[in-house]
């Protein structure tokens, strides 16, 4: 009994301070803000200039900048990560070949991003210019196309790692009822396997996109840190996680550093409407399911 | 069996805690036995004040711990008075000094300067002037072979190609440095962009730090971009002469970086060391000071590792001045120690002066 109700307080306790962590990292950020949201209020938000000296500072290049390269990162890597997923999964689960895959994938999740980084500046970048020149568009290289690419490569195996896990946990009588009735592998997996794991697959999604948002060391080296609102997805631009890398350490002036906490917390903000949205879908996925 | 297995357990617990307890007290004596000082700044001096702490500690056995964590930290920390010193490449304006809790000096230790660097296949040192250089950084000037450049290098063939303009894209003394100058040059620049440590850039890509612009300008054909003059040294970038306030091309290097502080100079020494009336002197370059408080009390420290900060400062603007060639820096001018000997001897202890 009294072991019990030991358990049960390290419990609470041990969620206690996992939500208040939660609550005063963004008491912080609010406080450190405090100067910047009374200067400009919502309008940071929508503001198109970024200038120090001036003391003039908006969010909207960073806010579009960092959008633009994780929805992009995402559904560039999405067919990848799938595949690479259902391969490992279903069509080759044992054996050399699939176990050098999955190490090799796993592997790629364990490169530190500055490596990334510098991949990109030195291999993806001579490509992109390349492929500008022959686009006929001003070759710069760097942008939000090639940081995008490197984000994409970057969180394929967060995906399909997750997806690879989630097909395992599907009953084997289901698959192997699908194959006894004829149906192909391809059949199994699109009216079997992906309608069983669905809810599992959108998390796996969620979690790639918030690591593609808060990327930071790869992206600034790539993106080309200009801090105007990108005109086409081979701009250069900038996110708000490397607008804040960048400057934090040199700011010294209140409102200037004021402005860049104000980035964090804006930069929180979005990042919990996007796993709320994301638990929104998860939810109705999952009502759908019962009531199949 | 049972009772001796207990027995054992507690008498491991009791040796554990006494090793913890014994770990605790030694861990804590050794911050009695010997003075250490704290400092936090700038990047720029990093590799020069790592090397001339590493000798004091050789040779007077007083251990400084600097942590480089940018110049704007450093000032915030000294304001926060969690380090016995600050360090900046940029001197704090008469807006900024009000918001310390007391009042501070600058000492300034070595000059450092900027360098225009590119990417064009030519061998010799291209030359610009203020006017063609505000210019393009601008985004007046696009094309490198404009009328502009050319009539500054007739001897050199410059390609049609487009000008690509690289600048940090982290806060960095550097850019402080070079849009200062540009300021200075360009009316219309001052107007347009300013100075300051990250800017609003009419054009070009950012890179983050020193290597992230050299290797932009590496990899994109047409680039001009500004580094370190110690990064191009020891990288052995090609990098451009500018032309002075005299009218001389200008070849940077130490000793035409030492020449442009051979001016009068301010008794604050709070002073920016570009485009000087220097006749020899490289017109893009810049002190990096420390930064401590003018009477040492205000700190929180004892008179005892007040001397010996006092005594540290000393020795960097005198004998420590000779690892600063070694290193690639700018040393201090004849006229730029006089003024910093006196600032130091200015700092006090509750009041009293510590050298005299």
């Amino acid at each position: 009994m009294r072991q019990d109700s030991l358990f049960n307080l390290a419990l609470y306790f041990g969620g206690f301070v996992a939500a208040m962590i939660m609550v005063i990292m963004f008491g912080i950020l609010f406080k450190g803000s405090v100067l910047s949201i009374k200067n400009f209020g919502i309008h940071f938000f929508f503001g198109e200039e970024w200038n120090p000296p001036m003391e003039k500072f908006g969010l909207l290049p960073f806010v579009v900048g960092t959008i633009l390269t994780s929805i992009l990162a995402l559904s560039l890597s999405l067919p990848f990560a799938i595949s690479l997923a259902v391969f490992l999964g279903i069509y080759c689960s044992r054996g050399i070949v699939s176990n050098i895959l999955r190490h090799l994938s796993d592997l790629l999740a364990g490169i530190p991003s500055v490596v990334y980084g510098f991949w990109g500046l030195f291999f993806l970048v001579p490509i992109v210019r390349n492929l500008e020149i022959k686009l006929g568009i001003m070759p710069f290289g760097v942008g939000i196309f090639t940081a995008s690419i490197t984000l994409a490569i970057m969180i394929i195996p967060y995906m399909s790692s997750m997806i690879v896990e989630l097909i395992k946990m599907v009953p084997r009588e289901l698959v192997e009822a699908g194959y006894s009735l004829g149906a192909t592998s391809f059949d199994v997996v699109r009216k079997i396997v992906f309608p069983y794991i669905k809810s599992g697959v959108i998390s796996g999604i969620i979690l790639a996109f918030g690591r593609a948002f808060g990327e930071t060391m790869a992206v600034t080296m790539v993106i080309g840190n200009v801090n105007s609102v990108p005109k086409s997805i081979f701009s250069p631009a900038n996110t708000m996680a490397s607008i804040i890398a960048n400057e934090f350490p040199e700011a010294s002036s209140g409102l200037y550093l004021s402005s860049i906490v104000y980035i964090g917390l804006w930069l929180f903000v979005i990042t919990f409407i996007v796993n709320l949205l994301g638990n929104l879908i998860i939810r109705k996925f999952r009502v759908g399911e019962n009531e199949s | 069996m049972v009772i001796i297995k207990k027995q054992e357990v507690k008498m491991m617990r009791k040796r554990f805690l006494s090793l913890i307890i014994v770990v605790i007290i030694f861990g804590l004596l050794p911050l009695k036995a010997e003075i250490e000082l704290v400092g936090a700044g700038a990047t720029f001096p990093y590799p020069l004040y790592s090397k001339m702490f590493a000798e004091y500690y050789k040779q007077y056995g007083v251990k400084v711990n600097y942590q480089a964590i940018g110049s704007g930290g450093g000032i915030r920390q000294l304001m926060a008075r969690t380090v016995d010193f600050g360090a900046s490449d940029a001197y704090v304006d008469d807006k900024g000094i009000k918001k310390f809790p007391a009042p501070i000096v600058h000492i300034p230790i070595v000059a450092g300067a900027v360098v225009i660097i590119y990417n064009l296949p030519i061998d010799s040192h291209l030359k610009l002037s203020p006017e063609v250089l505000a210019d393009i950084f601008l985004g007046r000037i696009r094309k490198w072979n404009d009328e502009k450049i050319r009539k500054l290098n007739p001897d050199i063939e410059l390609p049609n190609k487009d000008i690509v303009v690289i600048h940090r894209s982290d806060g960095s003394g550097t850019t402080f440095i070079f849009s200062d100058y540009l300021c200075k040059v360009s009316s219309e620049w001052q107007k347009k962009v300013g100075r300051g440590k990250v800017l609003n850039w009419p054009v070009g890509l950012g890179a983050k730090g020193n290597p992230g612009v050299a290797g932009l300008v590496r990899q994109i054909p047409g680039a001009i971009g500004y580094v370190e003059l110690i990064y191009a040294k020891s990288n052995d970038i090609p990098f451009a002469s500018v032309k002075n306030k005299k009218g001389n091309f200008i070849v940077p290097s130490l000793e035409s970086v030492t020449l442009a502080a051979d001016v009068p100079l301010p008794d604050d020494m709070r002073v920016s060391l570009t485009n000087t009336d220097s006749k020899y002197g490289y017109p893009i370059a810049g002190f990096t000071w420390i930064l401590v408080y003018k009477d040492l009390a205000n700190c929180g420290m004892s008179r005892e590792k007040a001397k010996a900060l006092v005594d540290l400062l000393w020795w960097m603007v005198h004998n420590g001045q000779k690892y600063a060639t070694l290193m690639h820096y700018a040393p201090l001018s004849e006229k730029a120690q006089r003024k910093a000997e006196v600032i130091i001897k200015s700092i006090e202890f509750e009041g009293e002066a510590l050298i005299k």
